[in-house]
């Protein structure tokens, strides 16, 4: 255990080394994740303009919460978790992988950290300012229940987005190419800048079991807020739970199909 | 001359390689059904009360159906993506194998863009399908003459996507890479283009500004065009302007490649 700590210390530095060497597009990286997290809720001007309802059951604080999680979400996303799977697919197909199999460490943790987009932190500094003006909006404080209980949903949140990579990644062993299908989970993750409860039927039914976008931002900004019940907060986390297993299972299935360059 | 002799041969090559990469195209589909998740948001915010636009019109569920189907049908036909293209190929010096042949490049680019088209407008038939049976089909414009003005604001919209491209991809010529830039203009057009939710919508101080920028002549325009009801007086400054700005940056993209091209030097030069 110990050991696999001090090995993502070592990962993590030499990430912070490279974002030092390059200092000049940490920088601009940074000011562009800034007008990301604009674009982001500019929506919101436009769903609570003046004289309009807004979402059914968000007031427009409350929907900012939601937007809050998911620019933080994304940062995690972008910054912690992309970067080193996405390097898996390239390793498949060049068939370097065998060099990272061969190192005495488990291959799935070696991967998942060999990589951080440091400058993400900008995305985790703008969430959290959304934060603080969603709540002054709406006048009063969380309650340290509900940080408590966003703060469990958050790691819960991570790790379901991780496994999703995780399963993603676990394709490029079958049919090598899928930079393509990362790109795809980016673009339906961004409907999770919405309460879930604006969809409706079979969307809502994927969005909260097979794509649980749902646990990772409405379910933390109801904890937020004070409002979720704590029967939904335990049926996250054992999902998360649940597909964090199945994502381990599948790669140790699917890596056992690596045969080295092309595929 | 020879270019435009070249030019079904282009075509035909490019539409092979749609077909090569058709499962790689329907991913790329799925990854814009943004404007449906929108409208899921839409009708849901309509429900409750008809959401009031900026010129006294209402917005009832219906007209958001029309809406955001036919912004899912213009995205897809006005959709280019040189600017990657070019990135990738000054990057990997391959840019040097396209300079060799007798053709300009921005022509083999465009025949390349252009020959997903057939297929992409296939993937653009259940969507017609489902709009003509749904409710949203009463709020489109009944108007032959809009109809042939709205087919010409495509070819405007794919004008303005295409070169906007070309000149962003040619940046790559002067700083090494310039995707960054094309993610800029990307989150700036899902903001001012029409795509999230109609310019009709916005608050008067984004209205202004998406007046003045490119991106609501690429998609807005054409939808507004068939979905807001305009006579045929009314669309035609729209598409002037539409015009307008596809000219400047096929003006601008013509400009900056040939400046460009000449500091190219390959890999390793």
């Amino acid at each position: 255990m110990t050991r696999y700590l001090r090995l993502l210390g070592i990962q993590l530095r030499a990430s912070a080394l490279l974002a030092a060497q390059y200092r000049w597009d940490f920088v601009v990286d940074g000011v562009i994740s800034l007008f990301w997290a604009f674009t982001a809720i500019v929506p919101l001007f436009v769903v609570y303009g003046a004289r309009r309802t807004g979402i059914p059951g968000w007031s427009f604080g409350e929907a900012l919460v939601v937007t809050g999680w998911f620019i933080l979400l994304q940062g995690i996303l972008d910054g912690a978790i992309n970067p080193g799977l996405a390097q898996v697919v390239d390793h498949i197909r060049k068939g370097t992988l065998d060099f990272v199999l061969l190192k005495p460490a488990d291959a799935q943790f070696l991967v998942s950290t060999s990589k951080f987009a440091l400058w993400r932190i900008f995305s985790v500094v703008s969430a959290f300012v959304i934060f603080g003006l969603a709540f002054r909006e709406l006048g009063r404080l969380p309650a340290a229940v509900g940080v408590l209980e966003s703060l469990a949903l958050l790691v819960a949140a991570t790790v379901l987005l991780y496994s999703l990579w995780i399963l993603i990644v676990s394709a490029a062993f079958f049919v090598v190419k899928v930079d393509n299908l990362t790109y795809l989970f980016s673009s339906i993750f961004d409907a999770a800048r919405w309460p879930s409860s604006v969809f409706r039927g079979a969307l809502r039914t994927v969005f909260t079991f097979v794509i649980p976008l749902a646990v990772m931002t409405t379910f933390p900004a109801e904890a937020l807020l004070g409002r979720l019940e704590r029967s939904t907060l335990l049926g996250a986390m054992v999902g998360a739970l649940v597909f964090a297993s199945l994502a381990r299972l599948v790669w140790i299935k699917s890596i056992g199909h690596y045969s080295s360059a092309g595929g | 001359m020879s270019s435009l002799k070249a030019l079904p041969t282009l075509l035909r090559i490019g539409f092979s390689e749609a077909i090569v990469y058709r499962a790689e195209m329907l991913i790329w589909v799925l990854a814009t059904t943004m404007p449906l998740i929108m409208l899921a948001l839409w009708t849901a915010v309509a429900e409750v009360a008809p959401v009031a636009g900026l010129a006294g019109r209402t917005w009832s569920s219906g007209s958001f159906v029309a809406y955001f189907l036919i912004v899912f049908i213009v995205r897809q036909l006005i959709s280019s993506w040189a600017a990657w293209e070019i990135n990738f190929e000054v990057r990997q010096g391959t840019l040097a194998m396209r300079l060799l042949r007798p053709i300009h490049p921005i022509t083999s680019y465009m025949a390349g863009n252009l020959a997903y088209l057939p297929q992409r407008f296939l993937v653009t038939l259940p969507i017609v399908v489902v709009l003509v049976l749904s409710p949203g089909l009463e709020h489109l414009s009944k108007s032959p003459a809009v109809w042939a003005m709205w087919a010409f604001s495509l070819v405007g919209g794919w004008m303005i996507t295409f070169f906007a491209n070309i000149a962003i991809g040619a940046l790559s010529l002067f700083i090494e890479s310039s995707v960054k830039i094309m993610d800029v203009w990307l989150a700036a057009f899902f903001v001012f283009s029409g795509y999230l939710f109609p310019i009709d919508l916005f608050p008067a101080w984004l209205r202004s500004a998406s007046d003045w920028l490119p991106f609501r002549y690429q998609i807005g325009v054409p939808v507004e065009l068939v979905t807001g009801g305009l006579t045929v007086e009314q669309a035609w400054p729209l598409l002037l302007r539409q015009w307008g700005w596809a000219l400047g940056l096929l003006m601008l993209a013509l400009t900056l490649w040939q400046v460009g091209v000449r500091r190219f030097q390959a890999v390793g030069g």
